[in-house]
């Protein structure tokens, strides 16, 4: 009898779970099968035990077929669903089923600083040539169940990414390989020090050359939160997982132009998970995963113990896979894994020998590998409009500027500063010799020739003076006859201001307050650099709509009318004040400055310009409303691709700086915008991770209407300073002069 | 017996039972064309959200040089006169154009009699007010009724006529217990900006708010 009851609770189990996949307890004929179960049920105690196995029996093949069939008919929603379920496995059942033993790192169960995430030290064992090869791994990831009234969703707070963060350290001081598991739907949006932005640039940046093997593989995948600890050498995926750029409900509201506190259609949410290409098999096509493990039907669940064996013997398989590479010598194992990897077999005799450990030339190779690997990420979603003679002429231009930068700044530049180096040493023992002994007869000499105070050297600010504002432009705001509030004339008593005055001589700046009102990017780049001084490139790499989203592609083509534009990052080599620097600007005529392929791809060409010509970068950001959702994981990928190009642009010693303008918010400044380490901000502008509607809808508690602000930021620390958008040139160039130094290419 | 412990509590309550409610007024706050977004008897909402920054209702809008300018309504409660006449016309600067009426609420009893138990310190001029900075800055830390104020300090700022001139306090010592003015909003000469309350009719005032707490509901 028992052991009928536990089939009963089985089957029952099965009729819920596929209706709640399909997310509706009519589907198929899911509810006569519901109601022919409750009548086995209740006729437990008149029925043999036979006829009862018997009528069970029925009923599970008949579920077995109805499985099959909604297994079939999966919608992205469907997958969403399965993720969400209470009966999917989580970390915890990974960590007691796939790992021999393990123990839990910065806090255990809800005594840990966020229970959101869960960093373990753990070993795995495997099979080879008959005897049992222990390694260890750093184990770290999302955990949503076991225990979900503390473990807020598997959404972390900066302080669980920076637990992440911490343990990765660990990792690379000790030399073991990262498993990273991604069971999140996003990053909890606070901007509690540091800031959830802040805190995932942190770790994108430092995982971008962490130098151990890091394995990642995605279960649920929202969009920041994922790439906190996404960034890695093999990204696997679950074939019943998700990983997308938005909530299929947050990119319909988008889209759809819903109205805070409205209900969303279920058909939009629907149509909007298809879009949005969110399945491991459309990921697999676009490239931003590398290999999908095969999950049982309707997704794996808590109890499915063959499962987890599968998942050891992946993250075992990748792990050395990605080791492999490194080594010299690797050509039969190579071939060996490929074999066993094609007949898809796997059980615990079914792995290679390879060791974890690597040396410094393997950390080199792999670094390298990771940085190819990311570099090539997204390239499907942008087009150039080049041509193959255009292509041919910039790829020569580009290997010529190679090799005479290397020339002029490697070799010449290089042997130049040691030869001033040594020389200035010697001046300077020459003259300390020197001054004992004709500092007295100087000193006389100089008492009788006494010439009245040296002149002053010219400051930078007063350069500024010369040359304000381009007198030749004036913002078209500027053309129309009437008046404007300023936003804080209540609390400040601003009169009101004229709109010529405004837009013209006062710079969109309120005289009474120092409120700033936005102003057209063409502004900045009349205003901010030197007269003439501007020359573009990559102008003709275009944003493509790269899911083919229909409704998208009209708006895409408006943008470009629009605009005259074809994306929304301009990236040109300027002078401030005499200073080359290379921007990367961000702007908002251009779908409200959202980052996709395109822009990604402008912006890692921009930081590897200014590195081939040593000149700092400058990313200026008009605005940005985060990633393109249109593009999907395509958009998502910008993230670690753009912060590696950071990253190896710092490395090399070039100087990044960051000014945020009017908007800055999500996957850019959780990126490639946050890493930097010298952020500044034009005043009256916000800078956040998410904005309070999001945050609203996320957390369920309304934000003060400062949350964002400038001031807020520099609070926290995120930004240096606030800067008065009338003296952003002489600030900048200050900055250009501090930061950088006196080569502005520092190392 | 002072002054304060002689308020006739039953008058005040009973006055307020027979018309619990306040009139506030809105006046145009510069000249311009005026057009209606609301009716009279219409209900409209005040200043809403956790940090009061949702804005309540458009009552109309004034355009002047092209500026059209929102009046939002500040205050809960029912439209209970609307200037018609006005309708698309132009309004001077201070015209009445509409007013509201607002159900009184227990607080807000308790601050109108505590405008006749506490001292009040009264605008000198018609002008903007801004607390000094010093008050401000121990107003920010330690809170608004843990500052206390004697005769001769610098209390706050008078702006008039693009001129800053401090005002001094005079009057007897006591704590800042309310404050009845936003700072940088004009205020009519003789309406109480804030009131005091000497530490000795700390009881008192205390007595008042559970009376009213306990008597009204």
């Amino acid at each position: 009898m028992q052991e009928i009851r536990k089939r009963l609770t089985k089957v029952e189990e099965r009729i819920n779970y596929i209706g709640q996949v399909k997310g509706s307890a009519d589907w198929g004929n899911i509810d006569s099968v519901a109601q022919r179960f409750k009548g086995v049920q209740d006729a437990i105690f008149d029925l043999s035990a036979e006829q009862m196995a018997e009528k069970i029996h029925n009923l599970e093949e008949e579920l077995a077929f109805l499985e099959e069939r909604a297994e079939e008919s999966l919608t992205g929603m469907d997958r969403v669903r399965i993720v969400r379920s209470p009966l999917r496995f989580s970390l915890k059942d990974i960590l007691e089923n796939v790992y021999e033993d393990y123990t839990e790192l910065g806090g255990e169960e809800e005594d840990s600083i966020d229970a959101s995430m869960v960093c373990a030290k753990a070993t795995v064992s495997a099979i080879i040539k008959g005897k049992t090869v222990t390694q260890q791994v750093m184990v770290i990831g999302h955990e949503k169940g076991h225990g979900e009234e503390y473990r807020n969703g598997g959404c972390s707070k900066p302080w669980g990414n920076e637990k992440a963060l911490r343990f990765m350290m660990v990792a690379q001081t000790e030399g073991i390989p990262i498993h990273s598991y991604i069971f999140t739907p996003g990053s909890f949006p606070t901007e509690d020090y540091p800031g959830a932005g802040q805190q995932i640039a942190r770790n994108i940046y430092a995982m971008t050359k962490l130098e151990v093997p890091i394995i990642s593989i995605i279960s649920e995948g929202g969009s920041g939160g994922a790439e906190a600890i996404g960034c890695s050498d093999y990204r696997l995926m679950f074939s019943h997982g998700y990983y997308s750029v938005i909530s299929p409900e947050g990119g319909a509201a988008i889209e759809g132009k819903v109205r805070e506190g409205e209900k969303i259609p279920a058909e939009m949410v629907e149509s909007c998970a298809e879009r949005l290409k969110i399945s491991a098999a459309d990921n697999l096509r676009l490239k931003t995963i590398d290999r999908v493990v095969d999950e049982p039907v309707l997704g794996a669940k808590r109890d499915d113990f063959e499962f987890f064996k599968r998942i050891k013997y992946e993250m075992i398989r990748a792990t050395d896979e990605v080791v492999l590479k490194t080594k010299s010598l690797r050509a039969f194992r190579n071939y060996e894994m490929k074999l066993k990897r094609s007949t898809k077999e796997f059980g615990d005799d079914a792995h290679i020998d390879v060791s974890w450990e690597l040396n410094r030339d393997e950390l080199a190779r792999l670094l390298d590998m990771r940085s190819k690997k990311y570099r090539q990420m997204g390239c499907e979603g942008l087009c150039t409009k080049d041509g193959i003679l255009g292509c041919l002429a910039n790829r020569v231009k580009e290997k010529s500027s190679k090799y005479f930068y290397n020339i002029r700044y490697d070799l010449l530049h290089s042997h130049q500063k040691q030869v001033k180096q040594v020389m200035h040493d010697v001046t300077s023992e020459s003259s300390a010799v020197i001054k004992h002994v004709t500092g007295p007869l100087a000193g006389i000499f100089g008492f009788f020739t006494r010439k009245p105070d040296t002149e002053r050297l010219p400051a930078s600010r007063d350069l500024d003076r010369e040359e304000l504002y381009d007198n030749t432009y004036t913002s078209p705001l500027a053309n129309e006859d009437r008046t404007i509030t300023c936003p804080n004339s209540e609390q400040s008593g601003c009169k009101d201001l004229w709109v010529p005055d405004l837009y013209g001589q006062f710079g969109g700046v309120c005289e009474n307050c120092g409120h700033h009102f936005p102003l057209e990017y063409q502004w900045y780049l009349k205003n901010l650099f030197d007269r003439d001084s501007i020359r573009e490139f990559n102008s003709k790499i275009s944003a493509r709509n790269p899911l083919d989203s229909p409704a998208f592609e009209k708006r895409l083509q408006d943008a470009f009318k629009k605009t005259g534009r074809r994306s929304a990052m301009i990236t040109f080599d300027a002078r401030v004040h005499g200073v080359e620097v290379v921007v990367a600007m961000l702007y908002s005529n251009f779908r409200n400055g959202t980052v996709g392929a395109t822009e990604g791809e402008k912006f890692v060409q921009a930081a590897e310009r200014a590195r081939m010509m040593r000149r700092p970068l400058l990313s200026y950001v008009h605005t940005t409303g985060g990633i393109r959702i249109q593009e999907g994981t395509l958009g998502v990928t910008q993230m670690p691709k753009c912060t590696m190009a950071v990253r190896e642009y710092v490395d090399a010693g070039g100087l990044y700086m960051v000014v945020y303008d009017n908007n800055s918010y999500a996957g850019p400044v959780a990126s490639f915008l946050g890493c930097s380490y010298y952020q500044f901000a034009i005043r009256s502008s916000r800078v956040g991770f998410a904005g309070p509607r999001v945050i609203r809808d996320t957390t369920g508690e309304d934000i003060p209407p400062d949350y964002h602000s400038a001031r807020n930021a520099l609070k926290r620390g995120h930004i240096q300073g606030i800067w008065d958008r009338r003296e952003f040139r002489t600030n900048l160039h200050k900055s250009l002069m501090t930061m950088g130094g006196k080569s502005l290419y520092y190392r | 017996m002072s002054q304060h412990d002689t308020v006739n509590y039953e008058a005040v309550l009973s006055k307020f039972r027979e018309d619990p409610f306040t009139y506030v007024d809105i006046h145009a706050m510069h000249t311009g064309q005026i057009r209606f977004h609301v009716h009279e008897g219409d209900q409209v909402e005040g200043l809403t959200g956790d940090f009061r920054h949702i804005k309540g209702t458009l009552l109309c809008e004034l355009t002047r040089e092209r500026n059209q300018k929102p009046i939002h309504c500040t205050t809960k409660g029912e439209v209970s006169f609307v200037n018609k006449d006005l309708d698309g016309k132009f309004v001077q600067a201070g015209e009445k154009i509409m007013t509201i009426r607002h159900p009184l609420k227990k607080r807000e009893i308790i601050e109108q009699i505590l405008r006749k138990v506490l001292v009040p310190f009264a605008a000198p001029e018609k002008a903007k007010y801004y607390f000094a900075m010093d008050i401000q800055s121990r107003i920010e830390k330690f809170g608004q009724r843990s500052v206390s104020v004697k005769a001769g300090d610098e209390l706050f700022t008078m702006s008039l006529m693009k001129r800053d001139t401090p005002v001094f306090y005079a009057g007897e010592s006591g704590l800042i217990h309310s404050v009845y003015f936003k700072q940088g909003q004009s205020m009519e000469q003789g309406e109480p900006l804030v009131g005091i309350c000497p530490p000795e009719k700390i009881a008192v005032v205390e007595k008042v708010i559970t009376r009213v707490k306990a008597e009204w509901e």
